[in-house]
């Protein structure tokens, strides 16, 4: 049996009085597409900030293959971790942003290439070939010379894959990374993602409002709420036979708005 | 009649001086802008504090305070300048201060998708600031920058009070040995005006060399 590659151990995030993440605890193994699904508000975003290091924990400890996110020993005790030790965490980490956050002054091709080079020290004509791969998969090969600026938001969203993918991390986050484009603009992305998902062994967590989607894409679902996870399983169980009042409320909810499952 | 030549000559000697100080004073104030502005975003506390000391300091002052310690009271600490030197110093280090405000802005300015973008790519702060940051930000300021380098042009006059030998200083020269008040300062007039303008034209170069490709648009 493989150990996980993320272990999350009771961890409590608080914005002031709020309590946005209140005791979560889960385990994900190498591998593993994880959907988190769950109403508005109930820290499914957080949690994902939370692994990329963008937010700091209140409480609790998180491991990512066995080492301390947070925290480093030292004499013994676990102590806040410094940027020596985060820079070390997040090159096993990935991120895809909801509303892409692409350099808006360099083009497509500068993109991808900017963070092998200087935090891998790659070199560019690598870099480039590497690039030109990855857009290559995405289907953006013939837009490396554009900039930003001159894409469609689904060209956008998927040369920020592209862009994440290029530091090969183990672990890749994708938060609501459709919910910004034009309805019509959706599919190319989700079609990229069901392409890395069977190509690769990489550990994807998506927090995605696309049921249909999540239950295709993902080996299980955790349904969030209130900070909590309230109901897990695989995609089958959560989506056709949900256990939990809560669950059931919101996976109607989503049924009445239109949102095919 | 009053040969024209040779005190047009003066003020032009007199300008070249004008010249100097707004291009040295200008570098110097850029350079204490970022050291300034950025030190302000430092996440070491003596480093914000001190520049924040500096800014308030030099914003809260007079500039014509600032030119006579710079000259007269410095000595007394061993460090004598020429006026020259003094009047780059004040120059330089008054309208950086405001300069720093700009870059602060500017820097603030680019959002926080921008810096999140950067620690999930695992840049270092130094790398973002760099690659990221600063040349989405530098557009931002240059407008600001153009007026303020205008400013340090204007202020230069106050070099005449050590002695130094500017534009302004050259015309009173010519007005106390001709007894013409129009002409030595409709000359530096036009002078001022054209130095000022060159500066916006230079500016206006930039700001579309630097913002080529990014047409305004946020991403
Ligand atoms: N910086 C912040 N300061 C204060 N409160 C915050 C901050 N960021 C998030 N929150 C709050 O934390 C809670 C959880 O937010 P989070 O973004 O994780 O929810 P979510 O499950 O992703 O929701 P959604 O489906 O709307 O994206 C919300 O109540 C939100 O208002
Ligand atoms: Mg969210």
């Amino acid at each position: 049996m493989s150990q996980p590659i993320i272990r999350i151990d009771n961890i409590v995030k608080r914005y002031g009085p709020l309590t946005v993440l209140d005791g979560l605890s889960m385990e994900v193994m190498p591998g593993e597409k994880l959907a988190l699904i769950g109403p508005s508000g109930s820290g499914k975003t957080t949690i994902l900030r939370i692994l990329m290091t963008l937010e700091t924990i209140s409480e609790g400890f998180i491991q990512v293959e066995g080492e301390e996110l947070y925290h480093v020993k030292k004499a013994g005790n676990l102590v806040p971790a410094d940027e020596r030790h985060l820079h070390k965490m997040r090159e096993k980490i990935g991120m895809v942003f909801q509303h892409f956050n692409l350099f808006p002054h360099k083009c497509v091709l500068d993109n991808v290439t900017l963070a092998p080079m200087l935090t891998k020290g790659m070199a560019r004509a690598d870099a480039q070939k590497r690039a030109m791969e990855l857009l290559d998969m995405v289907g953006l090969a013939d837009k490396a010379k554009s900039m930003p600026a001159q894409l469609s938001g689904g060209q956008k969203q998927r040369v920020a894959i592209a862009r994440a993918l290029a530091l090969s991390p183990k672990i890749m986050l994708f938060d609501e990374v459709t919910s910004a484009l034009d309805p019509e603009l959706v599919e190319e992305v989700l079609n990229v993602m069901r392409k890395l998902a069977a190509e690769t062994d990489m550990t994807m967590l998506l927090v995605t409002h696309e049921m249909g989607f999540a239950h295709d894409f993902a080996d299980r679902v955790l349904f969030f709420d209130r900070g909590k996870i309230v109901e897990e399983g695989k995609p089958e169980e959560i989506f056709r036979h949900p256990k939990q009042e809560r669950t059931q409320t919101f996976l109607r909810k989503i049924i009445a708005a239109g949102h095919r499952v | 009649m009053i040969d024209w030549s040779g005190y047009i000559g003066l003020i032009l000697q007199g300008a070249w001086v004008t010249v100097q100080l707004t291009l040295m004073g200008s570098a110097l104030a850029v350079v204490v802008a970022f050291a300034a502005g950025l030190g302000r975003l430092s996440r070491f506390m003596a480093v914000r504090a001190l520049a924040t000391t500096y800014i308030e300091f030099f914003r809260g002052t007079s500039i014509f305070v600032q030119l006579f310690w710079a000259y007269f009271v410095l000595p007394f600490a061993g460090i004598t300048l020429t006026p020259l030197q003094a009047g780059v110093l004040a120059l330089g280090l008054n309208v950086g201060a405001y300069g720093a405000e700009v870059v602060r802005g500017a820097v603030k300015a680019i959002g926080r998708e921008q810096r999140e973008a950067c620690i999930a790519l695992n840049l270092t702060r130094f790398q973002a600031m760099r690659h990221i940051i600063l040349p989405q930000a530098l557009p931002l300021m240059l407008p600001t920058f153009g007026n303020n380098a205008i400013e340090l042009l204007k202020g230069t006059a106050v070099v005449s009070l050590i002695s130094l030998t500017d534009m302004t200083f050259q015309a009173q020269v010519v007005r106390a040995q001709t007894g013409s008040t129009l002409i030595p300062f409709a000359t530096i007039l036009l002078l001022y005006f054209a130095m000022a303008w060159l500066i916006s034209m230079g500016m206006r170069w930039l700001e579309r060399r630097v913002s080529r490709g990014l047409d305004g648009v946020r991403v």
